[in-house]
């Protein structure tokens, strides 16, 4: 696993004055942020708020009008150690098995290597049983643990997750959030979107509360559940909606 | 009526004996059509997966332009490829006029950018689908152009037999370049067409019952060992 205490950390990564827009139209910003070197960040905010676009400008694949986006190290090794998991799985159209090693065959990591690995990973994450099932017909509660072994597998040091668990019940939930505490316990530091105020206050050591493009809040998670400082923050955590 | 089930009678016959010259034309088609087919695909599935990829300024005019060329009329492409390989063309001492290597060029051209502009709609589906992840991942160029014709072969096998259908079945260019010469370019399509002139009906409708059937048994064969119909989501 690559830890914190790696001589070459990616983080921190830092966002200043970033401002994104798609076809004139305003998704974020100017925010400023930054993610430091540990433990488990929540980005939390209703429908539209810039959960999505903040999580894709920190991964790069947002482009930004403004502003920088910072990481410790230069950006062309930053990429090779970040993954991302998105809110609706991609199924790539292989084997489990297959598609779980895909990160490796990229990297020119030999066939049998590679599928050990993915075996591997397929058991951590529950899905021994379907390594030789075609990967879009797992059932749909399955669906979102081959995308998590397929980031986790290269071990990279910040994995990005936009709402993985926004179409499951609560078993495949709690069975998610047990593969992020392994994660998080052998060093990858999480940036999670979600809406979900329980699986937050599950998970999160610190919240970065967006509403309407904008940060509103950047606090250690017990003082925003306990104490949040705008009254949009107040009303999310109350269950009123909040636009 | 008549003179289609003599044909069919006569094409059974043919069939049944294993005639001598309707094997060899077959052999023929299927050698010429086969290798302009395989040709054709090795260029046009990566023409099309890598405009998917690719944001270059023309893109647009190229993509029409190639789609434009799906219908390229074959006597046309028979013509060009014929003033290409004549004597005083310039290609001309290569002395491939009227050879099966004349007719596999002219193929090759008529069918390749229908490869490439079917396989094109192929895989810009799938790139909807698998662009975010690939950028992700930081696949390299040649990295996404290979996972998707990879991943996408099932559906890219339709663009390579509607080749296989148009080449096989294409009787104007091969006419032109190949010269229907009896034991060295003649084919199905060409035979039909000089026995017709002929006024041998039976016969030719039974070298077209052929032809149909030759087309069918190729098309079975690549759906059951590639497994289409059995896994339909892809």
């Amino acid at each position: 696993m690559v830890t914190d205490q790696s001589p070459k950390s990616i983080l921190p990564l830092v966002l200043s004055g970033v401002v994104a827009r798609a076809r004139k139209k305003h998704l974020l910003g100017p925010v400023d942020l930054t993610i430091g070197k540990r433990g488990v960040t929540i980005v939390m905010g209703s429908n539209g708020a810039g959960k999505t676009t903040l999580l894709r400008v920190m991964h790069g694949l947002q482009r930004i009008k403004a502003g920088s986006v910072d990481w410790a190290v230069d950006e062309s090794v930053a990429r090779r150690k970040q993954a991302y998991v998105f809110q609706s799985p991609i199924m790539m159209r292989r084997r489990v098995i297959d598609s779980i090693a895909f990160p490796l065959f990229l990297n020119g990591v030999a066939k049998r290597s590679a599928h050990k690995q993915a075996e591997d990973w397929a058991i951590r994450v529950g899905l021994a049983h379907v390594l030789q099932v075609w990967a879009p017909m797992i059932s749909g509660g399955e669906k979102q643990k081959p995308a998590l072994a397929r980031a986790l597998i290269y071990q990279p040091e910040i994995l990005f997750l936009d709402e993985p668990c926004a179409n499951l019940n609560g078993r495949s939930t709690r069975e998610i959030e047990d593969i992020l505490t392994k994660a998080v316990m052998a060093g990858t530091r999480i940036v999670m979107a979600t809406h979900n105020i329980g699986q937050a206050r599950r998970l999160a050591n610190d919240v970065v509360f967006v509403c309407g493009g904008k940060i509103l809040e950047t606090t250690a998670a017990d003082v925003f559940f306990d104490q949040p400082k705008t009254p949009e923050a107040l009303a999310f955590i109350n269950g009123e909606i909040v636009e | 009526m008549d003179s289609i089930f003599t044909g069919l009678m006569d094409a059974l016959v043919l069939i049944l004996t294993l005639d001598k010259d309707l094997v060899e034309i077959v052999f023929l088609s299927l050698r010429v059509t086969v290798t302009a087919v395989a040709i054709a695909a090795m260029i046009g599935l990566p023409l099309g997966a890598w405009l998917v990829v690719n944001r270059f300024r023309f893109r647009r005019i190229t993509i029409s332009v190639l789609n434009a060329l799906m219908g390229l009329p074959p006597v046309v492409v028979g013509l060009f490829v014929y003033l290409m390989l004549s004597r005083s063309g310039p290609f001309g001492v290569f002395g491939l006029l009227f050879t099966p290597t004349a007719m596999i060029i002219a193929q090759v051209i008529i069918v390749m950018p229908l490869i490439a502009s079917i396989s094109h709609q192929t895989i810009r589906d799938l790139w909807a689908e698998y662009h975010d992840l690939l950028i992700s991942l930081n696949a390299s160029r040649a990295q996404r152009i290979k996972v998707l014709l990879w991943d996408g072969r099932r559906a890219l096998i339709t663009a390579v037999l509607a080749g296989f259908g148009r080449a096989i079945g294409e009787v104007g260019a091969i006419m032109i370049v190949g010269g229907n010469i009896d034991h060295s370019t003649r084919v199905l399509t060409t035979s039909i067409a000089l026995e017709t002139s002929k006024g041998n009906f039976a016969f030719a409708m039974g070298l077209g019952l052929i032809l149909i059937g030759l087309a069918i048994a190729v098309n079975l064969t690549i759906h059951t060992i590639s497994k289409t119909e059995r896994a339909s989501t892809w």
